[in-house]
């Protein structure tokens, strides 16, 4: 895998860092007018998600990490993995449940998601961000209440439990933004 | 609007304005500077050699104070390899005088005036606060940079959340005090107008040395608003000590893997012949544009920085 010296740091760079591939988030560059340079780096581990901030003595070089993102179809979970295809090759690749984490709440079968693999291996699997749900489980609706005050909880078929208006009711197909987990609109269908 | 106050400042002050070459034959030796070099090709002098662009207008200016010229001031573009981000653009503008007769304590008084003059219905001053290097690593560090190892400053760092970069050396001893200065000290910094002096002796660059125990610089420092903005020294005036500075720079650069500098032998001949007892000082024209605009990237004081030039 190819090094890349600090000079080369920038956005989106993946780097490796203890071992874990990372991406770079922001680079800032500090050097005192009669002194050593250092690049200020905000790195994201992109196996955890957490975001370190690390120092590096400018001119150095680190490793480059083999990571890639790619957009493949969601097929199925059989409990202990969660199975993609790639929708041009049919090529299937499973995730564990470290690599899907959060995502799992969101997966629908058959929704193109973006899947970082490194090495060839799935390490994160991000939801397409909206998607479409039907509701399983909520209190009766109140019709006509389209107010959206207040609310109620509904769980969602994938067990997704999201903060819906009033009027909602079992079976409804929900859209949602799995950014910010919240319900956008109902969704005809 | 600010050059206009910077140049009547030097008229009522009775500093004369110069301008010295660009391009010269000789480059500076700091380890921590990179210059941008270029071949000309003749006819006439230098044909077929190398020149470097300035990095600051420290030598021929010095040269013009040994020739007798008095107080002057030089407002130009300086050049650095390397150097690019928040507060760096690889050219920019700088703002160098010197004065006869001062030393760097009358110096910073006049630093003051002068940003109090130029800033005056922009970012109103309140009094400056003056620190030693020493004061001031003790008050935001809690270490004595003239007592300290790098064992101490490693726990400093991991205290304050930052980490030790892999590849500075044990004994790149500035390195690691810089890396507290940059990581610790500058963002603690209270805002408005600072003076740090009386630096390490390793760190004198080009000031003189004040007898003490240990001996200290005569160089300062100037923060505005937590942004490093001038740099001064009480100038060394002795040729054989300045050599030796020039050497040793070189000696530094050598394991640094950098190549060496030839030493400016214009420089040291004027010196011979008899540089008088002045302070300069050497001011960044685009961070005090930055601040006095409240901007955070040097870009945006820039008409076309680096990446649109």
């Amino acid at each position: 895998m190819a090094t890349y010296s600090t000079n080369e740091f920038r956005g989106g760079l993946k780097i490796m860092l203890d071992g874990d591939p990372c991406s770079i988030i922001e680079n800032e560059f500090v050097k005192p007018g009669k002194g050593q340079a250092f690049n200020r780096v905000k790195i994201r581990n992109l196996k955890t998600g957490r975001v370190i901030e690390r120092t590096f003595k400018s001119g150095e070089s680190v490793e480059g990490a083999d990571v890639m993102d790619t957009s493949l179809q969601y097929l199925y979970s059989d409990g202990e993995f969660w199975h993609f295809m790639d929708p041009n090759s049919y090529e299937q690749i499973a995730a564990d449940a470290t690599a899907v984490g959060d995502a799992t709440k969101w997966l629908k079968e058959q929704d193109l998601c973006e899947v970082t693999l490194w090495n060839g291996a799935p390490i994160a699997v991000t939801p397409p961000n909206f998607v479409v749900l039907a509701v399983t489980d909520t209190d009766p609706g109140v019709r006509g209440d389209t107010s959206g005050g207040g609310g109620k909880p509904a769980t969602l078929e994938t067990g997704a439990v999201v903060r819906v208006p009033l009027f909602i009711e079992i079976g409804d197909m929900l859209r949602i933004d799995t950014r910010t987990g919240e319900y956008v609109a109902r969704a005809k269908e | 609007m600010l050059l206009t106050r910077i140049r009547e400042f030097f008229v009522n002050a009775g500093v004369l304005e110069v301008e010295t070459p660009v391009l010269s034959a000789a480059g500076t030796t700091d380890p921590a500077i990179e210059s941008f070099t270029t071949t000309y090709h003749g006819p006439g002098p230098c044909h077929g050699s190398r020149l470097y662009l300035h990095s600051s207008p420290e030598f021929p200016m010095k040269r013009l104070l040994a020739a007798g010229a008095g107080s002057i001031y030089q407002i130009c573009k300086v050049f650095r390899d390397g150097e690019s981000g928040r507060r760096h653009n690889p050219e920019y503008t700088l703002l160098e005088w010197y004065r006869a007769g001062f030393d760097h304590v009358a110096l910073m008084v006049e630093v003051e005036a002068l940003l109090r003059e130029v800033l005056r219905d922009l970012l109103p001053l309140a009094p400056a606060r003056h620190w030693t290097y020493r004061e001031l690593f003790v008050e935001y560090a809690g270490i004595d940079p003239f007592a300290t190892s790098v064992s101490e400053i490693r726990q400093v760092l991991q205290a304050k959340g930052s980490n030790a970069p892999p590849g500075l050396a044990e004994d790149e001893f500035d390195g690691w005090l810089d890396l507290l200065l940059t990581h610790v000290i500058e963002p603690a910094l209270d805002p408005g107008l600072v003076f740090v002096s009386e630096y390490p002796a390793s760190q004198a660059a080009l000031a003189r040395l004040l007898p003490g125990e240990p001996p200290v610089a005569a160089r300062f420092e100037v923060y505005l608003d937590g942004v490093e903005l001038a740099n001064g020294y009480h100038e060394l005036t002795d040729a054989a000590e300045q050599l030796r500075r020039f050497e040793r720079d070189n000696t530094r650069r050598g394991a640094r893997h950098l190549a060496a500098i030839e030493p400016d032998r214009r420089l040291l001949a004027a010196m011979r012949s008899g540089l008088p007892d002045c302070a300069g000082v050497a001011l960044g024209i685009d961070r005090l544009l930055m601040i006095a605009g409240g901007v955070s990237h040097i870009d945006e004081v820039m008409v076309f920085p680096l990446g649109t030039a």
